[in-house]
């Protein structure tokens, strides 16, 4: 099994690497496409757009709320003071606690789905620093022997490529 | 030029030019780094050194004692914490608009914020005298079972400036990871390592980019009220207090109004030093540096309208003790701070902003100058006068900064500096991947997912 794996200068050109994968009859989620900066101007870029990321920083910010509320209760209980002739638990200075809180839970639960669904942190796959020069990358990572020479002419037909199997 | 029209080719080349540009300074060290290292870091630790004398003398040695026991310190903690709205606020607000010409502003602008908020939130610490017992502001369970009172604004404080602080590093840090991977392409040995570990196995798939950039979308949105809430809180330490000309409700929006309004300029400071040090003129266009001067406008007439509110509001009422420390500000010992202020958050940068032909590169830094001057004048002026006339006459007294809390309060000026360019060293100081996708032309047959403002002419 080998990788196999084209460098694009533009999207247009990645975008037709993409399609003749595909002609290939290679599926989506087997072609991988790297870029230096997001292309959700082609039909590629619009991959995995999915995500439950804004109800998880709901869900955050739910803990959060809960966590403001048992804290304030907790500690206005435990430690009864009187300011001013306020109620021990008070509604309206604690509600600045709640939304200070419930905003820290939204953005601590944004950070780890982020975190979690963009696999940051783990093993990466296939990968070229030319990325890093402005190059776009389309490639396979598990293709059989046999299937090299064919899949080079597919993603070298394309203008402007440079084709590597590692 | 059509809104929609691309603004540059993109290339491998420019993509390629951009990453060197905004790497060099990351990647070469001139003598003038490490000049501005010594410099600022003396200046820094001479302030350790007076914080240190302050901690073994005791509080003596400032200016600080009955009646006025919020001098330089607390006047500097509202002012950093003010600073510190330029950025992620802006930031933000510019992110969830769209406006292409952010994309070299953003960062610059969060950088601000966090170290400014470092540095303000050192303040109450440095005002403590004991700082090492600053761990009992935390809501923990001591051993005898005492917790911070939560209706003090103070306690507040603490919930909000960490919201923010904590908010506002990971709002920055988020965009900086597919740079890290960049530098990580780009160097090699002990800074590969390193990067290596920032970029956290970044390769920019698809399901990436829509997932950062989703979760830039979500903190851009929770950190706004954020933003307001920490300088709101700031004020309540002021108007929940029984002091004349403090406890009015216009406080909260004023102080963010302020806030916004002294961060702006800040921006505009840092970017004019950035583009003449870092040579980054390809970058940061006059058209920024009008656009934000456009805000400064702004934010100085809704300042001078909210002084005139205060003002006015406090002149109908005629209370005896809010009139005496009313003309301790206009008429009497304060006249010439606050004149100079006046001076400084409006008729110079209405001046210099309102009048097109002033509202240069040149002109934006001396107005921001201003401005922060003002702002700092501000600060003390709610401060001080107030607190050295309250409503009684055993309660007057006076207020004679001493060296120590001078040098402190001086030195955090030196302290942002200081941080600022050794994160410049460290990291590129404008987004690279951002830049990229503003030069990044949409294909012909499929429509834009977005539409912005375009930057202008790249210059590459």
């Amino acid at each position: 099994m080998k990788a196999i794996y084209g460098l694009y200068p533009d999207g247009q050109a990645a975008q037709q690497a993409v399609n003749r994968l595909r002609a290939a009859g290679f599926a989506d989620r087997d072609i991988t496409v790297l870029s230096p900066q997001p292309m959700e101007d082609y039909e590629f870029g619009q991959r995995d757009k999915a995500t439950w990321m804004w109800w998880f920083a709901c869900g955050g910010g739910a803990v959060g709320m809960a966590t403001a509320f048992g804290l304030t209760w907790l500690t206005e209980m435990s430690w009864p003071i009187d300011v001013g002739g306020l109620p021990i638990f008070a509604w309206w200075p604690n509600l600045i606690i709640f939304f200070e809180l419930t905003m820290l839970g939204a953005i601590v639960a944004t950070v780890a789905t982020l975190v979690v669904t963009a696999r940051l942190g783990r093993p990466s796959g296939l990968y070229d620093p030319a990325v890093s020069d402005g190059k776009i990358l389309v490639g396979l990572e598990q293709v059989p022997d046999s299937a090299v020479p064919e899949l080079e002419t597919a993603l070298g037909a394309v203008r402007h490529a440079v084709v590597k199997t590692i | 030029m059509t809104p929609t029209t691309p603004i540059a080719t993109s290339s491998p080349s420019v993509d390629q030019r951009i990453t060197s540009d905004l790497l060099r300074p990351l990647m070469q060290t001139s003598w003038r780094f490490y000049l501005l290292v010594a410099v600022f870091g003396s200046i820094v630790a001479a302030a350790l050194t007076g914080w240190m004398t302050q901690m073994t003398l005791g509080f003596g040695i400032t200016g600080i004692r009955w009646p006025v026991y919020w001098g330089f310190y607390v006047t500097s903690f509202v002012f950093w914490i003010g600073i510190s709205h330029a950025g992620t606020l802006i930031s933000a607000i510019l992110r969830l608009v769209n406006a292409g010409w952010r994309r070299p502003v953003t960062r610059c602008a969060e950088v601000i914020t966090v170290f400014a908020l470092m540095i303000g939130a050192m303040f109450p610490i440095i005002h403590l005298g004991r700082p090492w017992l600053a761990f009992w502001l935390f809501p923990y369970p001591s051993e005898r079972m005492i917790w911070p009172n939560m209706r003090s604004p103070l306690v507040w404080d603490f919930f909000a400036i960490n919201t923010y602080l904590t908010g506002s590093v990971l709002f920055l840090f988020l965009p900086m990871i597919p740079d890290f991977a960049v530098v990580r392409d780009k160097s090699s040995g002990l800074r590969h390592r390193i990067y290596r570990v920032l970029a956290l196995g970044w390769r920019g798939t698809p399901r990436q980019w829509h997932r950062l950039e989703t979760a830039m979308q979500i903190m851009a949105i929770a950190i706004i009220p954020v933003a307001v809430s920490v300088h709101t809180i700031v004020s309540f330490d002021f108007s929940m207090a029984p002091v004349p000309m403090w406890q009015t409700t216009i406080f909260g929006p004023y102080f963010v109004a302020g806030a916004i309004f002294s961060g702006i300029a800040a921006l505009l400071i840092a970017m004019a030093v950035l583009r003449r040090f870092l040579h980054l003129e390809a970058y940061l266009h006059p058209v920024h540096f009008e656009n934000l001067g456009k805000l400064l406008l702004t934010m100085a007439l809704l300042w001078g309208y909210f002084v005139f509110n205060e003002r006015l509001v406090t002149y109908y009422g005629n209370k005896p003790p809010e009139m005496a420390v009313f003309w301790r500000t206009q008429r009497e010992s304060f006249a010439p701070l606050y004149w100079t202020m006046v001076t400084c958050n409006f008729v110079l940068p209405l001046v210099l902003m309102g009048i097109r032909r002033f509202r240069t590169i040149t002109g934006c830094v001396i107005a921001s100058i201003g401005v922060v001057i003002g702002m700092w004048l501000e600060r003390f002026l709610i401060i001080v006068p107030a607190l050295g006339h309250k409503y009684l006459p055993y309660s007057f007294g006076i207020y004679r900064p001493q060296p120590v809390e001078i040098l402190i309060a001086g030195a955090t000026f030196a302290a942002m500096t200081l941080l600022y360019v050794l994160f410049a060293k460290v990291v590129p100081i404008i987004s690279i991947w951002e830049l990229k996708a503003g030069v990044h032309v949409p294909s012909a047959l499929i429509p834009p997912a977005t539409q912005e403002h375009p930057l202008g002419e790249l210059h590459l």
